[in-house]
């Protein structure tokens, strides 16, 4: 089997060198790609009327394209390409990996999504600031959703400069910066014309796009192994050099005492913080009712398992069917293994399917990243709008017309902004930011939504304390940990001033979060605690009278 | 939003109070069966999933050992969390279909029903309500409370 690899390796080059014409093939499904979803935008952008059509796309999708939505918003190209890139280098650890991001899903279907869906209205923030003082509390929830959204899409447009590039062989900074600018700007486009309708439309085709293509793949890797899942995993330790090793936890998280205990906090964060993403929380407002919102969770924790069953496929025969060399030459991180998988199994690079197979993967990466940044361009747009600008500045007396246009503005700036950072931070190793978005979720986020909802001591300074104290903890920690310095895979490997071992803060952030929450509470005396706002969100989130 | 209090005492209807509702038994029902199924089952799922974190961080032995084939310990316990996320999902689903969307579905017919009679017994009064651009205002304020 190795023998046969390493005769083949060198026909498996990727895009980055040989493969100029196949970039064609890539570019022309690219624009495909855009020029569908853009009409699509328009259209959706025409039956845009009110708040309510822009902010949750009029609450008309069925529980089925909201699940699709929610698979399409949530499975971004860290999950598509980076477990698959994680498992064809680390094996079972990129694995394991995966599986904290679907049972996460649960927090959201038993707590979340049905009490939000009948409370809220357009955010995350309208559910925390049910029972208590409006401002303060609109102000901390607004921060932290931009915050927990900006530092999301900034790991996504440096990912996508990078990966675009890649698979399209184009090398050099301004053809990156070109890229992220491009991906810039039709994501606000989607938001700005499409609002929450076109944003849906477009993760659902994302999503159906990413399954179909993850569906191609799989079939191929199981035909090439008689569909016997023991042989290919045999074939992926074998190829791998590691040997049994390679099916086993530890290659990853298990090199030191320090990754073990990383690992765990990785892991609760990744299980507590999906139902905190405000991007996440916003799709429950799309379907009518809490039992449809209860339908879209079933459907898309039956998408997203799925997917990642299929993402062991892609790994293992990824492992399997090319040389580790192969998989690290062309991005150390192995984020291009599934690409260049998809181009092996269709024949190889010199072949027509090869490069119809890689063209078509390297479509659904770009697609994925465009459907996922344009969810968190709009979270945080609704939130600016509806939070900040018409429930704090304007104390809740900007129209209706008012907020959405501040939402489209705020659309345009977030976005420049994000094109910014984008190009600023494009030679920085910014992977760990998606992380750092987990644990703020779970550690601001998620506490303060879940005592809001099931706790009536819960005050608005405990409200205030959990969200700032889950935020600043979270990301202080990390800005002291080896995401940022003293590391070679730091954001900046030049400086040092880490003295947070851990890169992933959750294992403390998280239970501060809830702890602050709750000692807040318990010495203010201030609105929240019991009485007739509690009885009215607690009636209200449990049968739904009075929802939108 | 926060001024939605302030007309209460003028024409239309102030904000309902839910605190009777919110110890009815009938609520109290309601409310004690999906917190007694979710809570545990909460607690249950996330333990589960920890033991899976903590035995492939700290007992690489056993989630070595083969069972079929190539397939070992740690492949079967990493299916299995699939399984056990889609069987929870689906008796959750099932249980609230069954025990609490009818009681909620009841409970919130009733209410309405309530909300709209003294949404139109207040209607006299609500005549007096300032010009008509004012009124979307006002009216999204208080849907917003």
């Amino acid at each position: 089997m190795s023998l046969t690899q390493q005769l083949a390796a060198p026909a498996t080059q990727l895009a980055a060198e040989g493969a100029g014409e196949h970039r064609t093939l890539i570019i022309t499904l690219f624009s495909v790609f855009v020029a569908i979803t853009l009409g699509v935008t328009v259209w959706a952008g025409r039956r845009t009327k009110d708040a309510t059509d822009f902010y949750a796309g009029g609450r008309q999708f069925s529980g089925f394209q909201n699940g699709l939505a929610i698979s399409g918003d949530y499975m971004s190209a860290a999950s598509f390409l980076g477990i698959a890139g994680a498992i064809a280098l680390s094996g079972y650890d990129g694995f394991l990996y995966s599986i904290g991001f679907l049972v996460a899903w649960l927090v959201a279907l038993l707590l979340v999504a049905e009490p939000l869906r009948n409370s809220g209205r357009y955010t995350m923030g309208d559910v925390l600031a049910y029972r208590m003082r409006q401002r303060p509390v609109r102000t901390a929830a607004g921060v932290s959703t931009i915050i927990v959204s900006i530092f999301y899409l900034l790991a996504q447009m440096v990912g996508a400069g990078a990966l675009v590039a890649l698979l399209l062989g184009i090398t050099g900074e301004a053809g990156k910066n070109l890229i992220v600018v491009f991906v810039g700007i039709v994501m606000i486009l989607y938001v700005t014309v499409g609002g929450m309708k076109g944003t849906t439309w477009v993760q659902m085709i994302k999503a159906c796009l990413l399954i179909g293509g993850t569906v191609v793949i799989t079939v191929l890797v199981f035909h090439k192994f008689n569909y016997n899942l023991s042989a290919l995993l045999g074939a992926a330790a074998e190829n791998s050099g590691k040997g049994a090793s390679f099916l086993e936890p530890g290659l990853k998280y298990g090199v030191s005492t320090t990754s073990r205990i990383d690992f765990l906090s990785l892991g609760i964060a990744l299980v507590l913080g999906t139902a905190g993403l405000p991007h996440i929380l916003i799709r429950f407002y799309t379907v009518p009712t809490a039992k449809a919102a209860r339908k879209s969770v079933n459907w898309a924790i039956g998408i997203i398992g799925v997917f990642y069953l299929m993402t062991i496929a892609l790994g293992f025969g990824a492992a399997a069917l090319l040389s580790r060399k192969t998989i690290t030459d062309s991005n150390a991180a192995g984020n291009t293994a599934a690409p260049l998988l998809a181009q092996e199994i269709g024949g190889g690079a010199d072949s027509t399917g090869g490069a119809v197979l890689l063209a078509m993967i390297s479509a659904v990466a770009f697609a994925t990243i465009l459907a996922v940044v344009a969810g968190l361009t709009l979270a945080s747009s609704s939130s600016f709008a509806h939070d900040l600008y018409a429930n704090v500045i304007r104390r809740g007396k900007a129209t209706e017309k008012e907020e959405v246009k501040a939402a489209r503005v705020s659309a345009v700036i977030i976005g420049g902004v994000a094109i910014g950072l984008g190009i600023f931070a494009g030679k920085l190793n910014v992977a760990g930011l998606v992380a750092l978005a987990f644990a703020v979720a779970a550690s601001a986020n998620l506490p303060t939504l879940l005592y809001s909802l099931f706790w009536k001591r819960f005050t608005t300074t405990g409200a205030l304390w959990s969200i700032y104290g889950g935020l600043v903890s979270s990301v202080v920690l990390v800005f002291f940990s080896p995401v940022v310095t003293g590391k070679e895979t730091s954001m900046f490997p030049d400086a040092d001033f880490a003295w947070f071992p851990l890169q992933n803060p959750g294992l403390i952030s998280i239970p501060l979060g809830f702890l602050l929450g709750w000692i807040g509470s318990l010495v203010s005396k201030d609105e929240g605690a019991g009485g007739a706002k509690y009885a009215e969100l607690e009636v209200r989130s449990m049968t739904g009278v009075g929802a939108h | 939003m926060d001024t939605a209090p302030e007309h209460a005492h003028s024409g239309p209807p102030g904000p309902r109070d839910y605190t009777d509702v919110q110890h009815s038994a009938e609520f109290g029902e309601l409310r004690r069966g999906y917190r007694s199924f979710v809570f545990p089952l909460t607690v249950g799922f996330i333990v589960w999933y920890l033991l899976y974190v903590l035995l492939s961080n700290y007992a690489g032995g056993f989630m070595g050992t083969e069972v079929v084939g190539n397939i070992n310990v740690a492949f079967v316990f990493g299916l299995a969390q699939f399984l056990t996320t889609f069987l929870i999902a689906w008796w959750y689903s099932r249980f609230a279909a069954v025990k609490l969307d009818p009681k909620a579905e009841a409970l919130k017919t009733r209410l309405e029903a309530e909300n709209l009679q003294r949404a139109t017994g207040a209607e006299i009064g609500h005549q007096a309500t300032p010009r008509a651009e004012d009124k979307g205002e006002l009216a999204g304020q208080e849907d917003d409370a």
